[in-house]
């Protein structure tokens, strides 16, 4: 899921007066070698180190602090151009700004001059935070699918630790679409004093079966790649094919028939028509070709496997209610935004609404709402106008 | 019926026979008037500033009680209603826009529609329910009547009357469904599909072990407290219902 690609100049480039501008993300050691963290799904992992970045200042009060939540692909880089992007290879990020600039920089929906903005990568991702591609230091060799089993729950614990590091005690609002949005709401749950808002977009309190299908495909097209070597690549090369394959296809459920049909229809990518061979002939092969190898540029396999099994095993109802997803919202003390995007096919309305309508059982105060959209899950990237006014509205009150 | 009448229309006649002694007589110019229209929308009558339920339903809330808006439109009654009364809201709406415009006062809204029982309520978790003006557009208003009443405390329901002697004078004279300012919508695009009038809502409650605790209408442009007979000059009605 890609923010749309700018041009780096004047109007939305670094020196944007709606910019956060130059980026420099940092990392921290959250958790030592000596102390490991216990993880939900038994043994440990240690040492942890975070990498994460923030944008606007932190009040003396400390109670400006947004907490944004990655989605499955993401990363720490939410707003701004890379400063680091060439020395830490990360070339792509020299083309266009972070995931979310759309949203957040200084008089944008989250307003950098009002927010202090935090956001990490989470563990067993691969941009900066211990993941598998990181050295295990038993063997001093990368984990590869040594890397324990990582959940939601365990993300969250270890973000609290990061907001405890940051002398943060109660975020004015955690955010986040997709599996942030699981992330926002597992927060919401699991340190209910530490949340005054929550906003979920494009998420819901578990994931349907057919996207546990659709992950389960992803992980497959990985797996059955020779080169995946039992996760053990990194010298090798890794299983390229089979993540790009991987990438295509959850490309497809970000997307919707409609937006689909509008975006590249039946279209020839090339004006000599059709080759009767099995080359990229259409637009949207094309288009699906290049987010493989896009992907593959900047993504680990490993992690992917990690980041993919954890969206599978969350279930807030099963987490915090005994599978009762009205008892596991009792918990929660703070206000609510629930958005869905009528397309979306990989968390539907439905879903999202039902988590919504929990919450409000509750009496916690609820917003849901159902934007209309054509552009599917990515909507809650894409749909910047009322995503972004639905977020500033909640925010200030 | 001493004055002279502009129009001895028999069926007029039937139509206003059971508006009070006097009543006509002060509205005679004004019914000559509708009819002289004929065929046409009737002319406008004098409308209060600002929408006169919000300030009666504001001084029947309680103090920090819990309120739930049915429809709640635009959020602004709920806005007023946190600054004014200290109290906890939760608003419903199906119009995106407007639930957009909720968001943008910091009224919490549900984007639902009111088609459905309302499952995610619990019994008497509101102290007040509001239905303002959204009654007659609903599917099943009977079912959302009981639903008001099983979530909430007491219910608060406003509606245009029916059986307004304006409405009834413009039926009769244009053949055609009533349109006034309070009712300004053809039939084609009108979202009142149950309308109602005083008398029905009174015979629901009487029917259905409700108890009206207050009443209040709208008459001749004037907010004043329910009266017995105000079939025929209740241009609007709210009321405040309780289970008994």
């Amino acid at each position: 899921m890609d923010a749309r690609e700018k041009t780096n100049n004047r109007e939305s480039g670094p020196d944007a007066l709606d910019s956060v501008g130059y980026t420099q993300a940092k990392t921290i050691r959250l958790v030592d070698i000596g102390t490991p963290m216990d993880l939900e799904l038994g043994g440990t992992v240690g040492p942890v180190d975070v990498e994460y970045e923030t944008y606007g200042e932190l009040s003396s009060r400390k109670d400006n602090a947004v907490f944004i939540a990655h989605a499955l692909s993401g990363d720490a880089h939410v707003a701004g151009w890379d400063k680091d992007a060439k020395q830490t290879g990360r070339t792509w990020r020299q083309r266009k700004p972070g995931w979310w600039d759309t949203i957040v920089g200084p008089g944008k929906a989250i307003d950098t001059n009002r927010y202090f903005v935090i956001c990490p990568n989470v563990l067993g991702s691969c941009y900066g935070t211990t993941g598998p591609a990181s050295i295990d230091p038993r063997t001093g060799k990368p984990y590869g699918v040594s890397f324990p089993m990582v959940t939601v729950g365990d993300w969250v614990k270890l973000h609290a630790r990061l907001l405890d590091a940051l002398g943060i005690a109660r975020v004015c609002a955690v955010v986040g679409g997709s599996l942030g949005g699981q992330q926002a709401l597992e927060m919401a749950l699991a340190f209910p004093e530490r949340v005054e808002r929550a906003v979920i977009l494009a998420s819901a309190a578990r994931l349907s079966a057919q996207g546990l299908a659709f992950n389960a495909v992803g992980r497959y097209c990985i797996l059955n790649d020779p080169k995946f070597a039992g996760g053990d690549y990194y010298e090798t090369g890794g299983p390229d094919a089979g993540l790009a394959a991987a990438r295509m296809l959850a490309h497809i459920t970000y997307l919707s028939d409609e937006g689909m049909h509008e975006k590249f229809g039946r279209r020839l990518q090339t004006a000599d028509g059709q080759k009767a061979g099995f080359g990229i002939e259409f637009a949207v092969e094309s288009y699906l070709d290049y987010q493989g190898r896009a992907f593959v540029e900047r993504f680990d396999a490993n992690s992917y496997l990690y980041v993919t099994r954890a969206m599978d095993y969350y279930d807030a109802a099963a987490a915090w209610g005994g599978g009762n997803l009205v008892a596991a919202c009792a918990r929660a003390k703070g206000q609510f935004l629930v958005v869905s995007f009528d397309s979306d096919w990989l968390y539907p309305p439905g879903d999202c609404k039902e988590l919504a309508m929990a919450l409000a059982r509750n009496g916690a105060p609820v917003t849901y709402a159902n934007v209309p959209s054509r552009f599917g899950h990515d909507s809650f990237l894409v749909e910047t106008q009322k995503v972004g006014r639905l977020l500033r509205s909640f925010l200030a009150h | 019926m001493s004055q002279p009448r502009a129009d001895k229309d028999l069926l007029i006649d039937r139509a206003l026979g059971k508006l009070p002694e006097g009543l006509f007589e002060a509205r005679a110019k004004e019914i000559a008037e509708m009819l002289r229209l004929h065929g046409h929308a009737a002319a406008a009558s004098p409308r209060p500033a600002g929408r006169w339920q919000e300030e009666i339903i504001a001084r029947e809330i309680p103090l920090g009680s819990r309120v739930l808006d049915l429809g709640c439109g635009d959020g602004f009654l709920l806005e007023r209603l946190i600054r004014e009364r200290g109290v906890r809201v939760q608003g419903v709406e199906i119009d995106p826009e407007q639930v957009y415009s909720c968001v943008d006062r910091g009224v919490p809204v549900i984007q639902a529609d009111l088609g459905t029982r309302l499952s995610w309520c619990p019994d008497k978790s509101y102290d007040v329910v509001v239905l303002e003006e959204t009654l007659q557009t609903l599917h099943n208003p009977r079912e959302m009547l009981e639903e008001m009443l099983r979530v909430g405390k007491r219910g608060i329901v406003s509606f245009p009357n029916f059986a307004h002697y304006r409405v009834v004078v413009d039926l009769v004279a244009r053949s055609r469904m009533p349109v006034t300012d309070r009712l300004p919508y053809r039939w084609y695009d009108s979202a009142n599909i149950h309308l109602l009038t005083l008398r029905d809502l009174l015979d629901w409650a009487e029917t259905s072990r409700v108890r009206i605790v207050n009443g209040y209408v709208l008459a001749d442009g004037s907010p004043r407290e329910l009266r017995p007979d105000d079939d025929r000059v209740a241009e609007e009605v709210l009321v405040v219902v309780e289970r008994t």
